[in-house]
């Protein structure tokens, strides 16, 4: 009945430590990951602003994170008089746990090559590299986005303070705004592979022309990619915490092992969500051909999947440091209206363009004409949003708002 | 392990549904909410409707849910209410009535659906259809549901939806100068 796994059809001894195992290996790796993730993070922003970063804890400062760390556990825990102490220590768990659970839906490895399904063999066993693998997988993935909200938004509530409260009330407007267009270039990411099952879309990317970064021609996955971004309130679109105008944001009165959590999940946040593009647009554990070779990892053995999974998401982790170290802040109009007005009609548009075609191929029509028809909508659509602002704009003038 | 499920969710959904009510603070209010939309999706997950599920989490836990906190704390009416104070007079009683009306019509039907052997909910031929086929079967059960027998009520809903939007900036727009409305 609850079945999500092939494994749980029957509850053997075997079968439960198979998924003990797994859930101890993905929270292990997760948190180990993570430690790297930051000194990784502060190296390498480091080099780009010609600094050394940390270097005295451990071989190269590797172990900095870990000090850091344990510093927090023995530090004071204040929790605020005007604050409400139940949620105030709610928060941080509310923003953990959700980075976490995505791991659980995300295909780590396994054979996908000639039309195999990950399966592999764990004690005698067949199973996939993946915790759960639920037919709604994607879903569960903006499921679990949108649940994170709540731990920025209650942590900056519930400490009684006006610049978390501030940072809060930003978070949630722009998670909130940035999901839709997140939502919308998954949507063609599901439309191409036809199927809402992680694995499903790691197994329909078989060659790198079926990778969906290419089937869908690009544009989407540029927007999952800023929208992703602005989900993690990283730079550019850190305003959520940003330290000149907000002291600290929402965690400004988080101390300790509470503040460590946050902390946590932002870098957990990161990661995760590399992974997740990896998953859907970048074919997951499937290999990248190079020249004549099939798959350069191949002696690896059934560990190759899950090295390309990680060299690929080690890709995505160094383009989000990139972009902290480069990236002006956006300021919050700036913000909403990259949101609104044009990611979000940017992304509705190119879904229903590829609907367009899919239906084009099944009833026979032309392929230009299907194009040439898309684009007149397109361009009929987005004169008229130009149009709407314009209006917007000068009728705010008049009214004498700032912006 | 299904009984076990329920009970638990059951709990779940009962819990946060007294404690929106019961709560005197209205962000402890909207978080008991939250526990009963997550306890209606476990629910949804133990009979197999899978998309159900996610759309439940994704639509009101993640955005309707939100929105409500985001209103309370926009507005900061994050203050306890007093229950003393009564703004309609006719409120109350005619809660009283609804609720027990509601409450007669949810026994009535149980024990209705405990009388009668067979199934009383058929699903309609498009579901059927759609189940028959093994893959994704939720999601097309629901589609073809919702995009032929139901179109035209899909379709009304998605401008009913447009028209209130409208309407909401309609209203909250200021009259510009020299302009009565």
């Amino acid at each position: 009945m609850l079945a999500l796994d092939v494994l749980l059809d029957d509850l053997s001894f075997r079968a439960i430590l198979i998924i003990i195992i797994k859930v101890l290996v993905i929270f292990v790796v997760g948190l180990v990951g993570t430690m790297l993730m930051v000194w990784f993070e502060r190296k390498v922003i480091a080099f780009m602003q010609n600094r050394i970063g940390p270097d005295k804890a451990g071989p190269k400062g590797l172990l900095q994170t870990l000090a850091d760390g344990i510093k927090l556990f023995f530090k004071e825990d204040l929790v605020p008089d005007k604050g409400d102490r139940f949620v105030f220590k709610l928060a941080p768990y509310l923003a953990f746990v959700p980075a976490f659970l995505v791991w659980s839906v995300i295909p780590l490895g396994g054979d996908f090559s000639n039309g195999k399904d990950g399966t592999v063999q764990i004690l005698g066993r067949a199973t996939k590299l993946q915790l759960a693998d639920p037919p709604v997988g994607v879903l569960m993935l903006l499921a679990l986005s949108s649940v994170a909200v709540y731990g920025i938004m209650l942590a900056g509530w519930s400490s009684g303070s006006k610049y978390p409260l501030l940072g809060s009330v930003r978070a949630s407007a722009q998670m909130v705004s940035y999901e839709a267009a997140l939502g919308l270039s998954l949507a063609t990411v599901v439309l191409i592979a036809g199927t809402l099952s992680t694995s499903g879309i790691v197994a329909s990317q078989t060659s790198f022309s079926r990778w969906h970064v290419v089937a869908t021609g690009v544009l989407p996955f540029i927007i999952f990619l800023v929208a992703a971004t602005a989900e993690l309130n990283r730079p550019p679109f850190d305003l959520v915490e940003a330290e000149q105008e907000l002291v600290g944001g929402f965690n400004t009165e988080y101390s300790s092992i509470r503040f460590a959590l946050f902390f946590l999940a932002e870098f957990m946040n990161t990661i995760t969500m590399s992974g997740v593009i990896v998953t859907l647009f970048f074919g997951g554990p499937q290999p990248l051909p190079i020249g004549n070779y099939e798959n350069v990892l191949s002696f690896l053995g059934p560990l190759s999947g899950t090295v390309w999974l990680l060299l690929k998401v080690l890709v995505f982790l160094y383009i989000y440091v990139w972009f902290r170290a480069t990236l002006p802040r956006l300021r919050y109009d700036q913000l909403m209206n990259l949101g609104w007005r044009i990611m979000i009609p940017l992304s509705l548009g190119w879904f229903m363009l590829l609907a367009a075609f899919r239906i084009g191929k099944d009833e026979g029509w032309s392929r230009w004409y299907v194009l040439a028809g898309g684009i007149a909508v397109i361009g009929l659509g987005s004169s008229l949003l130009q149009r709407a602002g314009k209006v917007s704009a000068r009728n705010r003038e008049r009214e004498g708002a700032m912006f | 392990m299904e009984l076990f499920v329920f009970v638990v969710a059951a709990a779940m959904v009962l819990g946060g549904a007294v404690g929106v009510v019961l709560r005197s603070h209205p962000v402890h209010a909207a978080l008991s909410l939250v526990l009963t939309l997550f306890g209606v999706s476990v629910l949804f997950v133990a009979q197999e409707a899978n998309f159900l599920a996610a759309v439940q989490v994704i639509v009101y836990a993640g955005a309707i849910v939100v929105l409500f906190l985001f209103v309370i704390m926009l507005l900061g009416v994050d203050k306890v209410e007093d229950l003393q104070i009564e703004p309609f007079k006719i409120q109350r009683p005619a809660a009283v009535a609804v609720g027990a009306g509601l409450l007669s019509l949810i026994s009535m039907a149980i024990i209705v659906a405990r009388d009668a052997n067979a199934p009383t909910v058929t699903p309609s031929d498009a579901v059927q259809a759609a189940l028959d086929g093994s893959h994704d079967n939720n999601i097309r059960a629901i589609a073809r549901d919702v995009f032929s027998d139901h179109v035209l009520a899909f379709e009304l809903t998605s401008v009913l939806l447009v028209i209130a939007v409208v309407a909401t900036v309609m209203l909250a727009r200021k009259p510009r100068k020299g302009e009565t409305t």
